[in-house]
């Protein structure tokens, strides 16, 4: 059983910078969780800590029930894929790929077996005997990914291994990743800064920020009912709307909270016939839909408004539109906490 | 078994062999030429045995003239050699950035003073300057410069001629070393956009090199400050202090007073002394390149 | 234009000239007859002999400096690289209290300056019957070339990026392992690149062998050199020839890894 469990983990720096503020999450055997945040959010102290490569300063780790909170990374089962790689210079690929099995002293049969099933279900088969250096970027990822399949881990570790490959063979890799963990059903505990490869990984996301959870949930759970303003922005793209509440027209106006609507629920109408009117700034015409960049009126200042249309009927700049928002996908949040209010 | 403290622990037999022999050799002989500082021991006259006598030495020293005249020596040979230094580094520097051709070749020539004991350059030196038909003076001569040969070794004044050309010989190689490194790390854009603002080659020196090889010039100045402050071989090779005693530097003083007087006592005041300077300029330049010394250990 | 642009060529012609004309002087003047030295010396010699290095070897049996410069040197090198170099590690990668402050110290040792620690030094190896001995020679020669090596090595090793060491731990590997089979392998180039600049700096010390030997059967070859008497006069031709023998190791160690050396002595000090 390889569930991970973080309970009131804590990890502040002798220089008095805290990574993370005591937190409890649980990851279930076979989970595939995301850890998502801006940078400094400690995402990646908590996936060192998962591996022993940081100690937490309060709290208690346990992997598959054991805990682990202070013991070194080899003995724990985990297996990480670096950001860099960090595959070994001067050893082949199949050395690099032997590498861990090598240090639990395995037999020699079962680590040239593995490594060479390894090596056939990533395509390495032909370059078993380069070193690093001879290898492409995605061929140097696939590697790192083999290093980590070999050694049959109880959890895997992520930190953010698409972050150096380029935009093509980051999505062609990311299916690969969806397809590996489907085959092998081993934990995943991924980390990045991508929301949008946080929500197509993911079979939970949790999201962090300045070392507090602010919420885990299923990805479409975040998108559709996020638990305060900050996850409500971070979450979705083009950035959710945030207006004041005091936009809406008559009754359903609620001054002094924040309304949350995302681009994709607002849509554009004849001036006049909308909820409120608003000045067309920017177009940006992206071939599916139109991004569109509004300002709205109101003293003491404007507010700015995003909103993603079908591409047809075509908006001009510097035109008055009327804008709607959907009744169904409002989200209201305090303006102080950010919490989320219930739309009532 | 916490990793943290399996590190420490490691880290400590890691350091121990090192710091060991460094405490051992190095610190304690410290620790015992400061005590035989405070006690007389005058290895000519034995009889006297080793008594306790405070600052006596120290006073001595303070009053002795030949004590400030080395001190004097000193402070010239490091002023005078570690400029040039700097300026022949510099140029040197600035010469081997722009020149394409042949640059190994270069280096490995330079390097090859660089590398000589400094008792053979010494010697070398002095034989270039030796005589009234040593190369130097027949030069001269030839090209009219002197009437007619001098005796650089026998005027407090002449002497230190070979002496400073011998260390700058030695040493410009590793200044200018340390000064391309520095340039090599300036960003070629840097350059690109002074030209376009209109700077000439010397606005573009003053303005975008020096300020940002200011490191570099810092490091090579404590290291040839501190070298050039404790030099011994160089002199005792080429002038052995003379004439006279008017080209000694404080180490060979504190050597002589040690080993030709025999005046244990005394000679470990003046090594005290001499270690209090260097060690005082030491951690006045530590303070200065502060953490890019020292550093994380990530 | 095309001045400014040969300006740097032709300094650097001057320059290199200027550093390579004292050579050039020692190595004409070795195969100069004794008396030819200070009569009408000319650029180009016109006789060559080898009286000089003849005498060397045999009447001065040069071979012995030469022997013992080479295993004194050579030992202190290898404990240097050694020992320094699990120092080194330690200071460069491991948490521990007072890491700093060993660094520092360390860095300030090889500050001090060797004469305040030659007369207690020569009574503590007097008293263990060390003086004119290889060992006597060698802990010395140790002490004051350590702090280099370290220093050298802290700065090669923090080149190495961390994720290598953590990558081979979470593999199971343990630190002392994870040392053996991937950071030493890596290092090679500059644990080589420390060696050369130890040698170099201990085939050059000077104080130490002067004061700490006491004949031609263990001195090293600055200190033979140094002390090179004729009966009459300076005997020039054999110094010089001596001056030549005494380089040449260090030179073909310059050449042969010029690039290394300039590597080395230029990684740590200069953060641009």
């Amino acid at each position: 059983m390889a569930r991970v469990q973080f309970e009131g983990i804590a990890k502040t720096y002798p220089n008095g910078h805290a990574a993370v503020r005591g937190l409890d999450l649980t990851i279930e055997d076979g989970e595939f969780m995301v850890l998502v945040g801006p940078s400094g959010c400690g995402k990646s102290t908590m996936l060192r800590m998962i591996a022993g490569l940081e100690i937490p300063t309060a709290g208690r780790l346990l992997i598959g029930d054991r805990d682990v909170t202070t013991l070194p990374p080899q003995e724990r089962d985990i297996a990480m894929v670096f950001q860099s790689y960090a595959l070994y210079p001067h050893m082949s690929v199949r050395e690099n790929l032997g590498f861990g099995l090598r240090m639990r002293k395995a037999a020699p049969a079962v680590l040239a077996e593995r490594v060479e099933s390894a090596a056939r279900a990533l395509g390495l088969e032909a370059v078993l005997d380069r070193k690093p250096a001879q290898l492409s970027g995605g061929q140097r990822q696939r590697v790192a990914l083999g290093r980590a399949i070999v050694r049959e881990p109880q959890v895997f570790l992520f930190d953010e291994p698409l972050s150096n490959l380029d935009a093509k063979l980051r999505v062609e890799t990311r299916a690969e990743l969806a397809r590996l963990h489907r085959r092998l059903r081993t934990t995943v505990v991924y980390v990045t800064h991508d929301q949008e490869e946080a929500m197509t990984l993911g079979s939970r996301v949790a999201v962090l920020r300045e070392g507090t959870l602010q919420q885990v949930a299923p990805p479409m759970e975040l998108y559709r009912n996020p638990a305060n303003r900050f996850v409500a922005g971070f979450v979705g793209s083009p950035e959710m709307n945030l207006l004041p509440g005091s936009l809406l027209p008559g009754a359903a106006a609620r001054p002094g909270l924040l309304l949350g609507v995302r681009p994709h629920d607002v849509s554009i109408v004849p001036q006049g016939t909308g909820d409120v009117d608003a000045l067309v700034d920017v177009v940006e015409p992206l071939g599916s839909e139109l991004v569109i960049y509004l300002r709205i009126d109101r003293p003491p200042e404007s507010v700015e408004l995003r909103v993603v249309a079908p591409p047809e009927p075509a908006v001009e700049p510097e035109t008055v539109v009327g804008v709607r928002f959907d009744p169904t996908r409002l989200h209201w949040f305090e303006p102080e906490s950010g919490r989320r209010v219930a739309s009532d | 078994m916490r990793s943290a403290d399996t590190d420490a622990r490691l880290a400590w037999w890691l350091v121990l062999p090192a710091i060991g022999t460094i405490m051992l050799v190095a610190l304690f002989p410290l620790g015992w030429t400061l005590w035989e500082s405070v006690h007389l021991h005058d290895l000519r006259m034995p009889w006297l045995g080793r008594p306790f006598v405070g600052a006596d030495q120290y006073v001595e020293a303070l009053r002795d003239p030949r004590f400030w005249s080395a001190l004097g020596h000193t402070l010239f040979f490091a002023a005078v050699s570690v400029s040039l230094e700097l300026v022949l580094g510099l140029v040197l520097a600035l010469a081997m950035n722009r020149a394409y051709r042949g640059r190994g070749l270069v280096r490995a020539a330079i390097l090859v003073p660089w590398a000589i004991p400094t008792v053979v350059a010494g010697l070398v030196w002095r034989f270039m300057f030796e005589g009234r038909s040593g190369i130097v003076n027949v030069a001269l001569v030839d090209l009219g410069i002197l009437r007619e040969p001098l005796v650089w070794f026998i005027h407090a004044g002449t002497a230190w001629v070979p002496i400073i050309l011998a260390d700058v010989w030695k040493t410009t190689p590793f200044v200018a070393l340390l000064l391309l490194a520095g340039l090599q790390n300036i960003d070629a854009s840097l350059y690109e956009a002074a030209r376009i603002d209109g700077a000439s080659a010397w606005r573009q020196f003053r303005y975008v090199t020096l300020p940002l090889l200011k490191p570099a010039i810092l490091v090579a100045l404590i290291f040839r400050t501190l070298d050039a402050f404790r030099v011994f071989d160089l002199i005792y090779a080429l002038t052995g202090g003379g004439p006279g005693t008017s080209t000694e530097p404080i180490s060979l003083y504190t050597f002589n007073a040690l080993l030709q007087m025999l005046r244990f006592g005394y000679g470990s005041a003046l090594s005290i002394i001499v270690f209090l300077i260097t060690f005082g300029l030491a951690l006045i330049y530590i303070r200065l390149l502060g953490a890019d010394l020292v550093g994380k250990s990530r | 234009m095309s001045l400014s642009r040969r300006l740097p060529s032709l300094a650097l012609a001057l320059l290199v000239a200027g550093s390579a004309f004292p050579l050039y002087w020692t190595v004409v003047s070795s195969f100069t007859p004794e008396a030819r030295l200070f009569q009408e010396p000319s650029l180009i010699p016109r006789t060559v002999v080898l009286d000089h290095y003849r005498a060397l070897f045999t009447e001065r049996n040069f071979w012995v400096p030469v022997r013992n410069s080479l295993i004194v040197a050579g030992t202190t090198t290898l404990f240097c690289v050694v020992i320094g170099g699990l120092c080194a590690y330690a200071l460069a990668r491991l948490e521990f209290r007072g890491r700093r402050l060993l660094l520092v110290a360390v860095l300030a040792v090889g500050m001090f300056p060797q004469i305040s620690v030659v007369s207690p030094l020569y009574l503590v190896l007097r008293a263990l019957r060390l003086i004119n001995t290889y060992p006597g020679l060698i802990l010395p020669y140790l002490t004051f070339a350590m702090p280099l090596t370290i220093w050298l090595l802290v700065g090669f090793f923090r080149q190495l990026p961390a994720e290598l060491e953590e990558a081979a731990m979470v593999d199971g590997a343990s630190r002392l392992r994870a040392f053996r089979e991937v950071i030493v392998p890596l290092a090679l180039p500059g644990l080589a690149t420390t060696g050369i600049l130890t040698f170099v700096y201990s085939w050059n010390v000077f104080l130490f062998a002067l004061s700490f030997t006491l004949g031609p059967e263990r001195q090293t070859v600055p200190v033979a050199i140094a002390l090179f008497r004729g009966q009459y006069q300076v005997p020039w031709g054999q110094i010089l020839a001596a001056a030549l023998v005494a380089t040449a190791p260090v030179t073909v160690l310059v050449l042969a890894f010029q690039r290394r050396i300039v590597q080395g002595l230029t990684a740590g000090a200069v953060k641009g």
